[in-house]
């Protein structure tokens, strides 16, 4: 038996050379197919625009599936992922490295590295505030330059390396303005940076606004970002590990600095982070993602007192606590699964601590155990209402539509 | 600023000494050299009075080659710095005469070549940068392929072939027409353009493959970079992304690069000009190495020494032109 195992595991890694071949052949007509599709929606409107099922709603995940092909096989990066982010509120998506929480958020911007990644499922609904709006996933280029930026704006986790180091500062916030408001006057532009500038904590803003990135610290940087990403007001803010590569005391003053824009500038935040500590000062929701699905969601309170998916479980537990003395910090056992062959079961199965009988089967169903509480799994098959499973596409359908 | 300038230039010139010294020494030690070759040439005249050796005294004397390495080289940087550069032994003529004689065919040679490299390969290497695995990339990495690969002379002779035996658009070599002097003003430039045309290809061709892959390479470092992620998340046109965020950042290193090739704007082509008899510099230097002619060779060398710390100096300075990062205040 354990002889089978390695050598099924050297089948899954190993690729011949025709196998590589057909795959890269498979890839290149696929994104050709897909990149057409997209083209020909920029000529009518109607492709791109949808309603909002909650007109309250900022933005709608639907069943959104983002796949990279690439040169080893399809990786479902994010594979029917649901979710809603509600006007002005904070939404937290946590997990560990690589379970989707960037590519969700790069869905959104379509800042995915194309022809290679491409939401190939599912929609993407983006409240236009007039009864309609925009399915993101189709929505061309042309129209989401107009978007990015202006409704929708990110903040990058590497406030270093994320501004140009060749153009001033102030130059930088200068552009995104103009870049929205065209009609505005230079000196209005100029007003309004130095306002952003004041709104984000930086004392001396005329002397910042003439200097160059690397003549400012870490937390000044990313300060920085943050002004570029509310100098349009945009109804959601996408913060992607704002303050992964800050020290401590400066996470803190950003995290903040976040919150009271929030409330200044009545945006939804769509905070993307592994630092549970982060969302649970932050969030008002909270999901929780697992190998590119959403394994459970719910408001903070709920997650945080009542933690129910086994993953979820696990996440509580190896965060250290002030004030407790343990041996060992825990963590959860052995690695997320291969994402080129993922299994056809739970993908936590194999690492679950709590697995039942049921396990065996094919993927847990949504099971909505409270009003906002929703989990992905069959421990929770009978004590609530089953609300149906995460749909994946099938690239080889699509292929021959 | 200006302050660094001036240390660097003084900087350069100590170089320049110990660099002079060495040619020098080399010149020098050199076996075979001009003057044993003109001893031997008068020695067995049939009507020599001298010996072979009486020979080689007399003309070292003559030459001023008697005095040892370090006290010549004294002599000869004295003099050169006092603008006396020498006569070259194999024309006859002053340097500085021969210098000028030659060196502005090689330059237009040059300039007329670095100017289409650059007018090519950048925008070809951009092209191919944003559609990476593309056909425009394909396409041009193996054109750049081919470019860097191809010999010189195989390459020019593939061209004489086509252009000057085939389809007898161009002659095969040399600067001017039978008829030279018989054509008008205008008519001698166009002659003498046309016989430029074949060897500026050759140039053309042989230095695109490098720059294009250079520009290639740099451009797809920086596309990959977070701030043009950055710059498309605040919604600027991709056009603009490219061609105004990601260009200042790939012009960095680039600028760097152009700024040093300046010296290879007048050391001429030696290969390419020998092909196709192009009287320009690259010859003259060529023909004068062969003969150990140690005036020319040093003249020569002492420029093109400048011009390759001047071409670093100026790199230097374009590189905190374009890059805030290095300027100094």
């Amino acid at each position: 038996m354990d002889n089978e195992k390695t050598k099924k595991k050297k089948k899954s890694s190993y690729i011949t050379t025709s196998e590589s071949r057909k795959i890269t052949r498979f890839n290149r007509r696929i994104t050709k197919k897909l990149e057409k599709k997209r083209e020909s929606a920029s000529k009518d409107p109607s492709l791109y625009t949808t309603k909002m099922k909650d007109p309250e709603n900022v933005v709608e995940f639907d069943n959104v599936c983002t796949y990279f092909f690439t040169d080893v096989g399809v990786v479902k990066a994010v594979d029917g992922v649901n979710f809603n982010i509600p006007k002005c509120s904070t939404v937290g998506v946590v997990g560990e490295s690589g379970c989707g929480k960037s590519v969700t958020s790069l869905s959104l911007m379509q800042l995915l590295q194309r022809p290679m990644g491409q939401t190939v499922g599912g929609e993407i609904r983006f409240n236009k505030g007039d009864g309609t709006a925009y399915n993101i996933v189709n929505t061309p280029n042309s129209v989401m330059e107009k978007i990015r930026g202006n409704k929708i704006s990110m903040i990058f986790q590497e406030p270093m390396t994320s501004l140009n180091p060749i153009f001033k500062v102030g130059k930088q916030i200068d552009e995104v303005i103009i870049l929205h408001n065209p009609e505005m006057e230079k000196e209005a532009v100029k007003e309004r940076t130095l306002e952003m500038l004041d709104l984000v904590g930086i004392a001396n803003k005329e002397g910042v606004y003439d200097m160059y990135p690397h003549e400012l610290s870490g937390g000044m940087r990313q300060r920085i970002c943050i002004a570029i990403a509310l100098a349009c007001s945009p109804t959601i803010i996408i913060a992607d590990e704002p303050t992964t590569a800050l020290d401590v005391t400066i996470q803190a003053q950003i995290l903040d600095l976040l919150r009271n824009l929030k409330e200044k500038l009545n945006s939804s935040i769509m905070l993307i982070t592994h630092d549970l500590g982060v969302v649970a000062g932050m969030a008002d929701y909270v999901v929780v993602m697992y190998a590119g699905r959403i394994v459970e969601k719910g408001t903070a309170r709920e997650i945080f007192h009542n933690p129910s998916h086994p993953y979820t479980i696990g996440l509580m537990k190896s965060k250290p606590v002030v004030g407790q003395k343990v041996e060992e910090l825990y963590n959860i056992p052995g690695n997320v699964p291969n994402p080129v062959s993922m299994p056809n079961y739970c993908y936590f199965r194999d690492r679950c601590e709590m697995r039942c009988d049921k396990c065996d089967g094919a993927y847990p169903p949504e099971v909505k155990i409270g009003d906002t509480h929703i989990v992905s799994c069959y421990r929770y098959i009978d004590k609530g209402e089953v609300l149906g499973q995460p749909k994946s596409v099938d690239v080889e359908e699509l292929i021959n539509e | 600023m200006l302050k660094y300038t001036i240390k660097r230039i003084l900087y350069s010139v100590l170089i320049l000494f110990f660099v002079m010294f060495i040619i020098y020494l080399l010149m020098y030690s050199l076996p075979g050299g001009y003057i044993q070759t003109r001893a031997q040439e008068l020695a067995s005249k049939p009507n020599s009075t001298k010996s072979y050796q009486e020979w080689l005294d007399f003309l070292n004397a003559q030459y001023g080659m008697d005095k040892g390495v370090v006290q010549g080289y004294f002599t000869w940087l004295g003099s050169a710095a006092s603008g006396n550069l020498g006569d070259s032994w194999v024309w006859t003529l002053p340097v500085t005469e021969v210098f000028h004689n030659t060196v502005w065919y090689s330059f237009i040679l040059g300039a007329v070549s670095f100017v289409f490299e650059i007018i090519i390969a950048i925008p070809l290497g951009i092209k191919a940068a944003k559609n990476q695995y593309g056909f425009t990339d394909y396409f041009a990495s193996v054109f750049s392929m081919i470019c860097i690969s191809m010999p010189t002379f195989f390459l020019a002779t593939l061209l004489k072939y086509v252009f000057a035996i085939k389809l007898e658009w161009f002659e095969i070599s040399g600067m001017k027409s039978r008829d030279y002097i018989n054509l008008s003003e205008f008519g001698k430039f166009l002659d003498v353009a046309a016989h430029f045309v074949l060897p500026a290809i050759t140039l053309i061709i042989i230095s695109i493959g490098g720059l294009m892959r250079y520009t290639r390479t740099n451009m797809l470092e920086v596309l990959n970079s977070d701030y043009i992620r950055t710059a498309r998340a605040k919604g600027v046109p991709e056009k603009k992304v490219i061609n105004y965020h990601a260009f200042r950042n790939t012009l960095v290193p680039l600028v760097t690069t152009l700024g040093g090739s300046l010296p290879g704007l007048f050391s001429g082509a030696l290969i390419t000009e020998t092909l196709f008899a192009i009287r320009g510099i690259g010859h003259a230097s060529y023909q004068s190495m062969l003969q150990a002619d140690i005036p020319f060779i040093m003249f020569y060398l002492a420029f093109l020494s400048i011009l390759t710390l001047l071409g670093n100096l100026i790199s230097d300075l374009l590189y905190a032109v374009v890059d805030p990062r290095v300027r100094l205040s």
